[in-house]
């Protein structure tokens, strides 16, 4: 409980402060009303930091109290490992996501255009980041390094990634820049699931996000059969 | 077929620092076996490296023949391994942390539930199953890794200064059961400690490790009988005045009421106490200054 409500909460001051409050000064976005555009992006940005937050704080805190250990003198494959790991962030990533989406009925109502895509995105989404908290954790030597990466790189990457805006407001060349961010196609490709109106295509996001799969997936298994600050 | 055989180990921490150089070492199935070594002399490092959770420099190691690069599952399966460092989730109930360690073997839950019970009981831990690991003593943490490395059923158990910071009673008790699981189960057990007395009363064979380097191996029987010479520590109840001289015994006084006496091996003691009479030196106790594998082993790492 203790893991779900407070991200649940933040998100709730985001719809009451932006969506409500500012939200009402604001013309529609795309042809949304503003807390319609915002609310997939805020439930997005749940998923994103909670899986990333819960596979970097389990697999630190497993790591750091040496419990590590139990696997590693076991024969349990390290994809399973892994596997396990993205499984909890995942889990806690939806249960949040979907918490996040109930808080919002209060504000506007959610018709989902495509149950599918809406859910695929997430899905992909949340095991993506749960990788990246993975590695993230693999490499930290101290609580600090748990906490930069979210900080200084997720957080900017989730605001920049179209959360309150749509990037056809800013000007070409930060519209181009826009496209460099990994974060923008999980967020339209999920606002597309939620709205059916999107920035980018949806071909670009799936394969945007696979690919990042592809590549942390590959990196993290790479980390675990080294040893990497776990044997060495 | 060896249950432990290490050939040329070798590992060098990423600062450089050599901790394991060369090491060759055998151990036979169902053998009782010591590593000993100072502080730093690089057993937990080698065990680690055989266990899977260090990565090795060099060298090869196998566990009941099986190759822990070739066949890794295979060498893990034979393994137990009590660390010398807790290393639970402390939140966890005791229980718990045995159960799913089974898990991790691909036992199944019910089976894996009668082996805790089976083993938390023979360590006697039963009571506290529902605790966490925090709430447990020391002495408790070490006896709950012990039954942890059991679960699995090994064949070989591994267990890196066991009885550190375990009281009088509990440690004797620890030992009986590991005789009694060496002999009646047929576990083959490699212990490292350092308390040689229980090297010495516990195992067959022993290798002394030093600085990276094993400079001794053996049956414990057969460096004992090696070790050249013996020191004992007299107590006499008439002070001693002047000067003291025993033929062919190194003496040295160390107060008027107490003497320290090498005997060379073969001397024996009659004629020291003969002289000892002669002088009328009245000798009213005797012990060992140290166990003899300590004198022994002293003299090796210094
Ligand atoms: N991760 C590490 N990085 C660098 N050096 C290390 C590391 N771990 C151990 N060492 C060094 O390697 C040497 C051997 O350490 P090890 O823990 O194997 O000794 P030990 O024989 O188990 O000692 P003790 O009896 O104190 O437990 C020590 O000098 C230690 O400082
Ligand atoms: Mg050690």
């Amino acid at each position: 409980m203790q893991t779900i409500v407070p991200p649940a909460i933040n998100s709730l001051l985001y719809m009451v402060i932006f969506g409500t409050l500012i939200g009402s000064q604001i013309a529609d976005m795309e042809g949304f009303r503003y807390i319609e555009y915002i609310v997939p992006g805020i439930i997005m940005m749940s998923v994103i930091t909670n899986s990333y937050g819960n596979v970097v704080a389990s697999f630190y805190s497993t790591k750091f109290q040496r419990n590590v250990e139990e696997l590693l003198v076991s024969p349990v494959h390290n994809l399973f490992i892994l596997a396990g790991y993205v499984a909890g962030g995942v889990l806690r990533g939806f249960a949040v996501g979907c918490l996040v989406a109930v808080v919002s009925l209060l504000f506007t109502e959610l018709t989902i255009h495509s149950l599918w895509q809406t859910f695929s995105i997430m899905l992909l989404t949340s095991i993506l980041f749960s990788l990246g908290g993975f590695i993230n954790a693999v490499y930290a030597k101290s609580f600090d390094d748990i906490s930069i990466i979210p900080n200084f790189v997720l957080t900017p990457l989730t605001y920049l990634g179209g959360i309150f805006y749509s990037i056809r407001l800013l000007p070409e060349f930060w519209q181009g820049v826009s496209l460099l961010n990994p974060v923008l196609y999980m967020i339209n490709g999920f606002r597309q699931g939620v709205l059916g109106e999107s920035d980018i295509s949806l071909g670009v996001a799936y394969a945007v996000i696979c690919a990042f799969i592809g590549l942390f997936g590959f990196w993290a298994m790479k980390l675990l059969n080294q040893g990497v600050g776990l044997k060495d | 077929m060896q249950a432990l055989s290490i050939q040329q180990l070798r590992k060098q921490y990423k600062n450089g620092f050599e901790a394991v150089r060369g090491i060759d070492l055998t151990v036979e199935p169902g053998d009782f076996f010591a590593l000993l070594g100072p502080n730093g002399a690089g057993k937990s490092t080698t065990i680690g490296i055989i266990c899977g959770l260090i990565n090795k420099t060099s060298g090869a190691v196998q566990v009941f023949g099986h190759d822990i690069d070739r066949a890794p599952d295979a060498a893990k399966r034979q393994l137990g391994l009590v660390p010398q460092e807790f290393n639970f989730n402390v939140f966890e109930p005791i229980r718990d942390v045995v159960i799913n360690q089974a898990g991790y073997y691909g036992i199944g839950r019910v089976k894996a539930k009668a082996r805790t019970e089976h083993y938390l009981r023979q360590l006697g831990l039963w009571d506290k199953r529902g605790a966490s690991a925090q709430e447990l003593s020391g002495g408790m943490k070490r006896r709950l890794m012990i039954a942890r490395a059991l679960v699995h059923e090994p064949q070989v158990l591994i267990l890196d200064e066991p009885t550190a910071g375990v009281d009088i009673e509990i440690r004797r008790a620890m030992w009986t059961f590991l005789q009694t699981i060496n002999k009646e189960a047929g576990i083959t057990i490699i212990l490292t400690t350092h308390y040689l007395e229980e090297a010495e009363s516990l195992c067959n064979n022993v290798a002394i490790i030093n600085q990276g380097k094993i400079v001794e191996q053996g049956r414990v029987s057969e460096l004992l009988g090696r070790a050249s010479a013996e020191t004992f520590v007299l107590d006499v109840s008439t002070p001693i005045t002047g000067a003291l001289t025993i033929p062919d015994y190194r003496v040295s006084v160390l107060s008027d009421q107490q003497l320290e006496i090498e005997v060379a091996r073969g001397q024996g003691l009659n004629a020291l106490f003969e002289s000892l009479s002669a002088a009328n030196v009245q000798v009213d106790s005797l012990r060992n200054k140290t166990n003899r594998l300590e004198e022994f082993f002293i003299r090796l790492v210094k």
